[in-house]
């Protein structure tokens, strides 16, 4: 896709964002919109994947560890062709296959199921493990929140793929400076995150604006190129990216937009699809 | 049943923290990044300088709060129930349990009423967890009056009291004024001779709701509220077993290690009796609105009535 056409796709991404999380009238859009580009880009041009067959042992993996923005890799699966773009409606309802938190046992494409913070990394890190162990040459990428990064374990799976140069993985770090309690600086600082990845020997690369599509595709060009150590891409964001009254506000971090809201944010959203 | 507002427990908790934290000034309250969640911002907001956020950091909070416990403060550990009993377990078992610290964890959005967030943040084996531990109290209340008094009870314990709490708004039941809240102790809320309905959390409502349908049909259910898991009142269990014949557990767990189990343990050793577990049955959770997954799990009055008829 060229970089026009996946912006487009970001903004349509970010639609089944506000569609499906209005329609179950809670969720968590925040964090979702904030790594809207990244869904995109990970599903429409880096990773090695076929909707039609969504367990092929070749395919690269991608383990959503901040797993409560599961409205964001719901709305790229559908764009994607998963599954119907209209099903994004049925979130959270019961009995649907989109659950409040991914579930691989419920939902094609899911490659691990998360939602408990700080351990979507791990399994990750044994995605990629396994893949070095019988020469396989599948990636595999995970996406953690800034908050998560709190997490021992998350730490414990770092030291590991370290250890273990597990060049085949990319830890993406969604630095919007949110958690629930308020900004992570007052919760309990996490920084700084890019010394402590590279302390970790992770080859670290620094994106000023992960809402951005032109440096995100540089940054996994980047992770893709080097060989000998895993990569950590820690991208600044903005939480509720691209619906103006959510953005930076750590208010709409698991909140749904009422009617009203949804009206206002759709507009907003399909004047961006325009430009 | 009361026409109070309805109340979550886990807002009865925040509450509770606040009257509490006026009175006594080592009693601290930690989070792990969920104080708008598990009511604590309450407390947050009046005491700023006895509120500790440690962040996305459950195992981590548990041993910090063993170490204030350690050194005489007395610090009530606010999350989930998935991550107090469950992520931090060991915590709780080796930093808190084994040496006896006094530290009170107050687990809020437990069982499957947590509705919409589905099946990873649906503890359905907290009390199990928790009530293998040598020295724990468990305790898991049925409406806001019960919660606050358990908050309070747990303060003056001394010793690690584990307390269970909801999302899900739920009726007052025990609005009268003799209400008396002591840990260890049952309460039988209606006589009854046909059959021992033993409920437990925001299950002792739906089962008085229940009882009330069984008598249109001419059950006389004797209704038990088991506030306190672990100690366990046996004396009663057995009472009541002796009394009717015939015990159904009710709970918002999975029926194995739960409430379930430990009525079972005691009768199947002291008082032999046919017994029917209502809880979860060896699945995870899913998402949806609460009440329609009370309801299909047959969690409600309506589909406690149907088993409560089925086992009889
Ligand atoms: C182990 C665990 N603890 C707590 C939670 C509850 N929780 C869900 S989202 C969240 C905050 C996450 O913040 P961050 O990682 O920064 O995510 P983002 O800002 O990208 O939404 C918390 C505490 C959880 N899901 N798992
Ligand atoms: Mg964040």
């Amino acid at each position: 896709m060229t970089t026009q056409e996946l912006k487009k796709m970001a903004v349509k991404v970010r639609q089944g964002i506000i569609e499906s999380t209005h329609a179950a009238k809670c969720g968590h859009p925040g964090g979702s919109l904030s790594a809207a580009e990244v869904f995109t880009y990970l599903y429409f041009e880096e990773m090695n994947i076929d909707p039609q067959n969504p367990k092929d042992p070749k395919r690269d993996r991608f383990v959503l560890s901040k797993g409560h923005t599961a409205p964001g890799l719901y709305s790229a699966l559908a764009n994607r062709g998963y599954f119907p773009v209209e099903e994004l409606q049925t979130l959270r309802h019961t009995g649907s296959h989109l659950q409040g938190h991914p579930c691989v046992t419920h939902t094609p494409g899911i490659d691990a199921s998360s939602g408990s913070l700080g351990q979507g990394i791990s399994v990750a890190a044994g995605m990629a493990l396994s893949a070095k162990l019988t020469n396989d040459d599948y990636r595999v990428y995970t996406l953690l929140g800034d908050g998560e990064i709190e997490e021992g374990q998350v730490w414990e799976a770092a030291m590991f793929a370290g250890n273990r140069k597990l060049d085949n993985l990319v830890v993406i770090v969604d630095n919007n400076n949110l958690q629930i309690d308020g900004p992570i600086t007052e919760v309990n600082s996490p920084y700084p995150i890019v010394d402590k990845f590279k302390a970790f020997n992770f080859h670290v690369i620094e994106v000023a604006d992960g809402n951005d599509m032109d440096q995100i595709a540089a940054a996994f060009k980047e992770a893709r190129e080097t060989k000998g150590a895993p990569s950590a891409i820690v991208m600044k964001t903005v939480k509720g990216k691209g619906v103006s009254f959510m953005e930076n506000s750590v208010g709409w971090h698991g909140k749904a937009p009422n009617d009203e809201e949804y009206e206002q944010a759709m507009k907003e959203l399909s004047e961006a699809e325009n430009l | 049943m009361s026409d109070m507002k309805p109340v979550a427990t886990r807002d009865s908790y925040g509450n509770a923290l606040v009257e509490l934290g006026k009175k006594y000034d080592d009693l601290f309250v930690l989070d792990a990044d969920l104080a708008a969640a598990t009511k604590t911002g309450v407390f947050k907001k009046e005491f700023p300088d006895r509120h500790i956020d440690c962040g996305i950091q459950e195992s981590n909070m548990v041993g910090v709060a063993a170490g204030m416990a350690a050194t005489g403060k007395v610090p009530f550990c606010s999350t989930f129930a998935m991550f107090a009993a469950g992520r931090a377990y060991e915590q709780v078992r080796n930093s808190v349990c084994y040496p006896h610290f006094n530290v009170k964890i107050g687990a809020t959005h437990a069982g499957i009423s947590v509705g919409e967030d589905g099946a990873s943040h649906q503890c359905l084996e907290d009390i199990a967890l928790m009530r293998e531990l040598p020295g724990m109290v468990v305790i898991n209340p049925a409406d806001d009056i019960e919660a606050k008094a358990a908050v309070e009870a747990a303060y003056h314990h001394d010793g690690p009291v584990y307390m269970r709490f909801g999302r899900l708004a739920v009726p007052i039941i025990n609005d009268n004024p003799d209400y008396k809240f002591e840990i260890g102790k049952g309460v039988v809320l209606r006589e009854g001779s046909d059959v021992s309905l033993i409920a437990t959390g925001l299950e002792v409502g739906e089962t008085l709701a229940a009882a009330d349908e069984l008598a249109k049909e001419g059950i006389n259910a004797e209704v038990i509220n088991i506030h306190t898991i672990k100690p366990l009142d046996e004396e009663l269990v057995i009472a009541t077993a002796k009394k009717t014949g015939k015990v159904v557990t009710i709970e918002e767990h999975w029926v194995n290690g739960g409430l379930g189990s430990a009525v079972a343990e005691v009768l199947s050793e002291k008082c032999p009796t046919l017994m029917k577990r209502i809880g979860v049955y060896d699945t995870f959770g899913e998402s949806g609105p609460a009440k329609e997954l009370l309801h299909k799990y047959e969690l409600d009055a309506e589909g406690i009535v149907k088993q409560v008829k089925a086992f009889l």
